[in-house]
Formats: C-alpha cells, sequence, structure tokens
C-alpha cells in the first residue's frame, strides 16, 4: 500500500511546475477512473461517476505541488543565486543535496565553512542572501547551460522505510494525494454511492492557487481535502499543544485560518471512526490553511479537511507513521462508503 | 426595538456555530418577507421579491468567540481565537460553550501583561480533573463571551453589536419598509470575522446590482483615541473607505443625496482599518457596486461595545429610504 506515497514522494513537483508529479498520479489514477482532465492551471482531474441518478456529489483534493527553490540568479563563478517558493524555512537549507529541474541535475547548497567564518557569524544562522547553489559548474555559462533562471528544484531525498515509518520529502500533500489515489482504486464490487471527482491541485503552497479555479468546474456539493499535516509530538518546552501526534490517527481540522469544517461532516468522520473502532485525533492548533479555504465560499460548499500527521513538514525529510496513514485511508474510505448518512 | 435588541446581541453564535441566532433571526424578519431559506454556508437569506434592482443587504450574524483546542491534564480548556479577540480582552470573561457549559477565562501567571497571549489563557468550566473536563467539553467545541446588554444616557453597551446591530437594523428596515420597487436580499451573514466568507459565498450566489452591508465603525471621541472623524450620536456613518472597500463615487453620493433630501443626520466615515462583508461583496465575480451604512461604536471586540441608539435609529430611516428609491436610475 506504501508503493504509491513512495512514488509520488520522489516524484518532482515544485509550485508551478508539477508536470513530473502529475504524470506519476495519472499513471496511476488512469485505469480507475472515467476519466481523466487538465485546466488551464495545471489542476488533474479524475471523475468517477458510481452511476446513480442524483448521487452526491464530491470534491476530494489534495494538492501535487511541494514546497522549494527557484533559480533567479548565476555569479560569474558558476554559482546559483536562488529564492524559495513557498514556505521554505531557510534556517534548514545549508548543505542539503537539491536536485534541479526537468533533468534532476545534483546541487548542493553552500555557504563559507566554519573555518572561514567570522565568531560573530557563528553566532546566527547563515541568511537566505548568503546560501548560493553548487552544481560544481566551472563559470556562468556551463551553469545556466544546464540550470537556466527559472529553473525549480528541491530536495534530493529517497523514501526510505524502516520498521512501521516511512522517511520521505514532500508527504505534505503527497500522502495526501497518494491517500486520493488508493481511494480511487477499488474494486467495482464496493462502489461508492456517491460521484467523485478526485482533483489534485496546483501551486497550492503559493498561496492556493490552483484550487481558486476549480469549485466552478467541478461544482461539488461537498470538499474533502487530505493532507499531510504538522506532527508536533517533539521534545518543547513547557505547556504547548501538540498539533498532532504520531501513531494517534488521522487528525481530523475543527477550523485551520483558511476555513471552518463543516460540523456535519466532521460528525460524520467521528461517528463513522467511533463505529469502525478506528483511532483519529482532532488537529489542535488552528494554524495555516489548506485549498478548502477558496473552495467552500463559491456559493457554499460544506467542507472538511483530514490529515496524516506528519513530523518535520516543509523540511528536507520528514517521518510518517505507515498505520496513520493505513488509518486514514481506512476511515475516508468507510465514511464515503456510507455517505448517505450526511444527507 | 430595544427588546429585539437585547434579544439579539445576548444569543450565542461565533463564527461557524451561527445556529441559535439564526433562528431567531428568522422568527423577527419571517413576517416581513416574501421567503426565506438558508443556504449552504448556513446565511440566512429572507427575500422582498421586486421587478428592479437586486440589492443585497449584508449584517453578518457571526460574534468573535474562541474554539477549544486542547484539554490539559488539569482539566482546564486550552483555547484559539476565533475572529481578531485580543487575548487582554478575555481576561476573567464569564464564556459558553456550544454544548451550554459555562466557564470563565483565568490565565497564568505573568509578571507583565504584555506576556499574555493565547497560550497562557485558558477556559475553567469548574471540572474537578482531566477526566471530569473532558466529561463535560472536547477539543473543537466553540465557544463565545457572555454579557447583558445595557442603556446608559441614550447609549446601549452589549457585546456583540459586531455585528447584532447591523441585523437588528435589516429586521427592522423589513419592517418599516412599505412599497419597494425592487429585489431585496436581506442576508444575515456567517463567518464574517474569519474573513468575510459566508459574504463571499452569498453574493457569488445572488449576483446583485447593489451590496450594502451593515456594520460597526470605530469613532475618534475616546480620550486618545485614533484621529478619525466618527462620533457618537452624529448619525448614521456612510462609508467612504476602510481596508476592504472603497465605495465607488457614485454609491456613496446616492446614499448621501437620500440622506439629504430626507434630513437623516449622517457622517462620512474613513475608517484607517478593517473591513466589512462590502468588500467581499465589490469584489464578487465581475465586479459589483458595493457600500456600507455605519454604526460609531466605541470598543469593538470587548463584551461592552457602545453606541447611540440616536445613530441606529438613523440607519434604519436611511436603509428604509435607499431601499424605497428606485436604485436602477439612482446608480446610473
Amino acid at each position: 500500500m506504501i508503493q504509491i506515497l513512495e512514488k509520488y514522494s520522489n516524484a518532482c513537483g515544485v509550485s508551478g511546475h508539477e508536470d513530473e508529479i502529475r504524470s506519476r498520479i495519472e499513471e496511476s489514477v488512469r485505469d480507475h477512473v472515467e476519466s481523466l482532465s487538465r485546466d488551464f492551471m495545471g489542476n488533474l482531474y479524475a471523475f468517477k461517476p458510481c452511476g446513480r441518478q442524483n448521487a452526491p456529489h464530491l470534491l476530494l483534493v489534495a494538492h501535487m505541488d511541494e514546497i522549494g527553490l527557484m533559480i533567479n540568479g548565476v555569479e560569474s563563478n558558476g554559482m546559483l543565486r536562488f529564492v524559495p517558493v513557498g514556505g521554505v524555512d531557510s534556517r534548514l537549507l545549508v548543505s542539503k543535496r537539491v536536485i534541479l529541474g526537468k533533468d534532476r541535475v545534483p546541487g548542493v547548497i553552500g555557504a563559507k565553512p566554519i573555518h572561514l567564518q567570522s565568531r560573530d557569524e557563528w553566532k546566527s544562522p547563515i541568511p537566505l542572501s548568503a546560501l548560493y547553489i553548487d552544481i560544481g559548474a566551472s563559470d556562468d555559462k556551463e551553469a545556466a547551460a544546464k540550470v537556466p533562471p527559472g529553473t525549480t528544484g528541491t530536495f534530493h531525498t529517497r523514501f526510505e522505510t524502516q520498521e512501521d515509518v516511512v522517511f520521505g520529502k514532500a508527504f505534505d500533500d503527497r500522502a495526501g494525494c497518494a491517500l486520493i489515489t488508493e481511494l480511487l482504486m477499488t474494486e467495482e464490487d464496493e462502489a461508492y454511492p456517491v460521484d467523485i471527482t478526485a482533483v489534485f491541485t496546483v501551486q497550492e503552497e503559493v498561496g492556493l492557487r490552483g484550487a481558486s479555479v476549480l469549485a466552478e468546474r467541478v461544482r461539488p456539493d461537498f470538499t474533502i481535502a487530505f493532507e499531510g499535516t504538522t506532527a508536533g509530538d517533539v521534545p518543547r518546552d513547557d505547556y504547548a499543544s501538540p498539533s498532532t501526534e504520531m501513531r494517534k490517527g488521522p487528525a481530523i481540522s475543527f477550523m485551520d485560518r483558511s476555513a471552518i469544517g463543516a460540523p456535519r461532516l466532521i460528525n460524520h468522520f467521528k461517528a463513522t471512526a467511533d463505529k469502525k473502532k478506528i483511532p483519529f485525533q482532532m488537529k489542535k492548533t488552528v494554524s495555516g490553511g489548506t485549498d478548502i479555504g477558496v473552495i467552500h465560499t463559491k456559493g457554499g460548499i460544506p467542507s472538511m479537511v483530514i490529515s496524516v500527521p506528519v513530523r518535520y513538514i516543509h523540511a528536507p525529510r520528514g517521518i510518517l507513521a505507515v498505520e496513520d496513514y493505513k488509518n486514514t485511508f481506512r476511515l475516508a474510505k468507510a465514511a464515503l462508503m456510507n455517505f448517505k448518512e450526511v444527507l | 426595538m430595544k427588546a429585539l435588541m437585547k434579544k439579539v446581541v445576548e444569543t450565542f453564535g461565533p463564527s461557524g456555530r451561527e445556529d441559535a441566532i439564526r433562528q431567531v433571526l428568522l422568527e423577527e424578519i419571517k413576517p416581513h418577507v416574501d421567503r426565506i431559506f438558508t443556504d449552504n454556508m448556513g446565511n440566512l437569506h429572507a427575500v422582498r421579491e421586486g421587478k428592479g434592482a437586486r440589492i443585497m443587504v449584508a449584517a453578518h450574524m457571526d460574534e468573535i468567540g474562541f474554539v477549544v483546542t486542547h484539554i490539559d491534564e488539569k482539566g482546564f480548556l486550552r483555547i484559539s481565537p476565533v475572529g481578531g479577540v485580543a487575548p487582554v480582552r478575555c481576561l476573567y470573561q464569564r464564556v459558553l460553550l456550544e454544548n451550554g457549559i459555562k466557564g470563565v477565562v483565568g490565565v497564568e501567571s505573568v509578571k507583565n501583561t504584555n506576556e499574555i497571549d493565547f497560550t497562557k489563557l485558558y477556559v475553567d468550566i469548574g471540572a474537578r480533573d482531566e477526566k471530569e473536563a473532558r466529561e463535560m467539553a472536547d477539543e473543537g467545541l466553540f465557544g463565545a463571551f457572555l454579557n447583558e446588554m445595557n442603556e446608559m444616557n441614550g447609549l446601549v453597551t452589549a457585546k456583540s453589536l459586531d455585528d447584532r446591530v447591523g441585523c437588528v437594523i435589516a429586521v427592522e428596515a423589513a419592517r418599516q419598509l412599505k412599497k419597494s420597487p425592487n429585489e431585496i436580499h436581506f442576508v444575515f451573514t456567517v463567518q464574517e470575522e474569519v474573513g468575510l466568507r459566508g459574504a463571499t459565498a452569498a453574493a457569488f450566489n445572488i449576483e446583485p446590482d447593489l451590496g450594502i452591508a451593515l456594520d460597526v465603525t470605530g469613532t475618534g471621541d475616546t480620550p486618545d483615541s485614533p484621529k478619525m472623524p466618527m462620533k457618537l450620536r452624529e448619525g448614521v456613518a456612510v462609508k467612504i473607505k476602510d481596508n476592504s472597500l472603497l465605495v465607488p463615487r457614485r454609491v456613496k453620493d446616492f446614499f448621501i443625496r437620500v440622506a439629504e433630501k430626507n434630513k437623516i443626520k449622517y457622517q462620512p466615515e474613513i475608517l484607517t482599518f478593517g473591513g466589512t462583508d462590502a468588500g467581499a461583496i465589490n469584489l464578487s465575480r465581475s465586479g459589483v457596486l458595493a457600500g456600507c451604512l455605519s454604526i460609531p461604536t466605541r470598543y469593538i471586540h470587548s463584551v461592552s461595545e457602545t453606541a447611540a441608539l440616536s445613530d441606529i435609529e438613523e440607519a434604519v430611516k436611511l436603509l428604509v429610504k435607499i431601499l424605497e428609491s428606485d436604485v436602477k436610475k439612482e446608480l446610473e
């Protein structure tokens, strides 16, 4: 079950340049849906009707883009200048391996080594402006030929499994993309009682831009977003709410900065979890936003978010518990199967 | 009107949990409109049919509040704000949760009040321990502040005048409005305090020719207040701008023309912060003419918001006269 997550996590797709991950998703879902289409933003739509008259129409949404970097200049010595794309914590960048562009040119984010730094420089994180990407080019001509300005790059992280957890990049939101893919792969004898349009959106990390155009096209009755969200069960000082915790099941959001979850959907998911004895947790922080923020106000569409807890999102390497991923799938599947209880 | 106001301001309804206040408003406005329905967002639409301009009158029925994010090991509820809630204004306020449980906001020990943020606040519901607290409350429950309405020398002091005063003006205008050529949608919107979300959805569906928001505005008439012209008792405020909207000149001119013709006391509103549902209506689809009638209010987003009854009465008069006009012609 984890192979799809592995495939998606390893694919590149920085906001605005989602071609590779979109192709991977198309390959995986093509045989399980009635139709696939794209819009001019680059969002990918997969339609899976149930064949019944007047069935409710559900929008399942996950964003396929990931945070990353964009090259915006080349120094005469062949070093590449870059800017962050999306919510990048620039303090994490130094010495990380990256891959750039379609050809996956490898590079490293360089900075002055400790020997060459002054005592004062030791005291603070190296600022973004002092960082650059080194691809081993001998001069600007060679560098620009391999990686022209405008090229995007992502962390060079290979997916790994270790007992009951997996390590990898971009679980925000490839975990959501993988879960929706698995939900679309149902056998015919266990068809959902609802029409499903799954949308894999672009440019979420730079401001929910892909999702802002899709509600008018899909016109769903309900929306459920799938996310990889912050797990905060790490060492911390004093009192702090842990957001979500790994190995405690899927996280349901009652509210974030972009939307208040529809109580009827949330209650349905909670009741389903209780009935099927699937663990779940309420996400305990209200920061951040998701695609439903710009979807639910298009005429008023009851919406909610369900997430897999991920430690270290927006970092080169995140950790996710396989049981949380599987329980998110089980809960979402059961909730879709008995969706008539919402109506 | 005062009895209606007391009922409306004292009813529970933080953003996302507007069911109780929606029921109150539904019963109040129902006799005065042709049809009434609730949309998917939870906005209450009360419609007067007509062949003229389609007008969306928006007053938001949600109020600021909080949501329970966490129950700690001693049985206290940890909270996050819903809408623009200043932590220091929560201190020792009495609160109500959506399941009917009452509580009071306490604070951890701090050396000075600048340190107070939401991680230092908690709601005490009288639970003996975590187990009892979990029987009484749950993560994800929404809550709001409690306070009763008082009158003082022609002013009213209450929680949630923002924007229940707008709701009262809409109900009163619907009651007083006799004949109008226009198709009028009185919309009691949800989730204004978290980003004009209800009005965004409602305007998308209604596609109005004109949007009019009814809301509160700040004043410059208290000790060391921001330098703004708005004052209590100087009449209804006709919005010129705020941070969500630059009122189109023909809309503002139309409102002022009606006020002057009918000798209604008004003052211009130039607000340097904040926004209203009119901002969301203005940006709906390909753009909608929109304006706002405001009630100058002191101590906004506290449990003791204070406004003048006379300003509220002038606002009702002006709204009725605007709605009675041939709006299509006036806005040409």
